[in-house]
């Protein structure tokens, strides 16, 4: 019982997680190149476009439910097993959710990065 | 890429790795918080390694979102993995901490990892209806010109 309860704290802690990065880069994507931007319009053009766009505010929302069902899956599970496998699941995930709604070119050597570095991951914390 | 770009995607991951051992280590200090004592939040957040923790963990999100205002988001991420190794060398070597063999296997399957996306391309993404009509816009223009 108690393994259902942390495992679906960290599923929970995955979605957000890849919701928030999502929505994030959607929303950086439309603001554009900062270094443009910048460059064109100035630093307050950065922080306006960033600050105005709708997505921005979605994908800090989603961080920060990330972080508070983070917290709860921390009180029903071990850190040693919470941390390592929500980071890592929400590598794997991201690369489906980047394929999915950003339509990123996620090629072989990008699905073998995504695999690697999720492995890696759960290696070190663990 | 440009010398700033990688200038960057250094700052996604020094930030992140910085803010988050300064964070752990002053909450060593100021104890454990719970919702009954919400007290001990203002006390965590005066300590000076709280303190310094949270500003570079804003300057680690101010890279992160300038990164992806140019990279595909399976770009980015696997460089934010490179703190981890980070954490991991800065441990073995300034405060002399064992480092298992297996954490070794972990710091040699991100590096390669991050390896194995830095050799493609950054930004791949195409399917903005925004972008798709600028690179139209160009190639029309190209087009235009090169029969004038």
């Amino acid at each position: 019982m108690n393994g259902l309860y942390t495992w679906s704290g960290i599923l929970v802690v995955v979605f957000f997680s890849v919701v928030g990065d999502v929505v994030l880069a959607r929303a950086m994507k439309q603001v554009g190149d900062v270094h443009e931007v910048w460059r064109r319009d100035g630093l307050w053009a950065v922080v306006g476009r960033t600050l105005g766009n709708p997505n921005f505010f979605f994908g800090v929302a989603a961080m920060a439910l990330a972080f508070f069902s983070l917290l709860f899956a921390l009180s029903w599970g071990d850190v040693s097993l919470v941390a390592p496998a929500a980071a890592s699941l929400t590598f794997i995930g991201n690369a489906f959710a980047a394929k999915f709604f950003l339509h990123e070119k996620v090629d072989r050597r990008r699905w073998i990065a995504a695999i690697l570095v999720a492995g890696g991951v759960a290696l070190l914390a663990g | 890429m440009t010398f700033r770009k990688y200038l960057v995607l250094a700052g996604v991951t020094v930030f992140a790795a910085a803010g988050d051992s300064m964070l752990s280590h002053g909450m060593k200090q100021t104890g454990s918080i719970s919702i009954h004592h919400l007290q001990g939040v203002i006390s965590a957040v005066l300590n000076p390694w709280v303190a310094v923790g949270i500003v570079l963990l804003l300057a680690f999100f101010a890279s992160y979102m300038n990164a992806l205002s140019w990279a595909d988001l399976t770009y980015v991420l696997p460089a934010t993995s490179l703190g981890y190794v980070l954490l991991a060398l800065v441990a073995k070597f300034f405060l002399h901490e064992q480092v298992s063999p297996l954490r070794w296997m972990g710091i040699a399957l991100i590096s390669g990892g991050v390896s194995f996306v830095a050799g493609g391309p950054a930004l791949t993404a195409h399917s903005h209806p925004e972008a798709e009509e600028e690179r139209e816009e160009v190639i029309s223009a190209a087009a235009g010109g090169a029969k004038r």
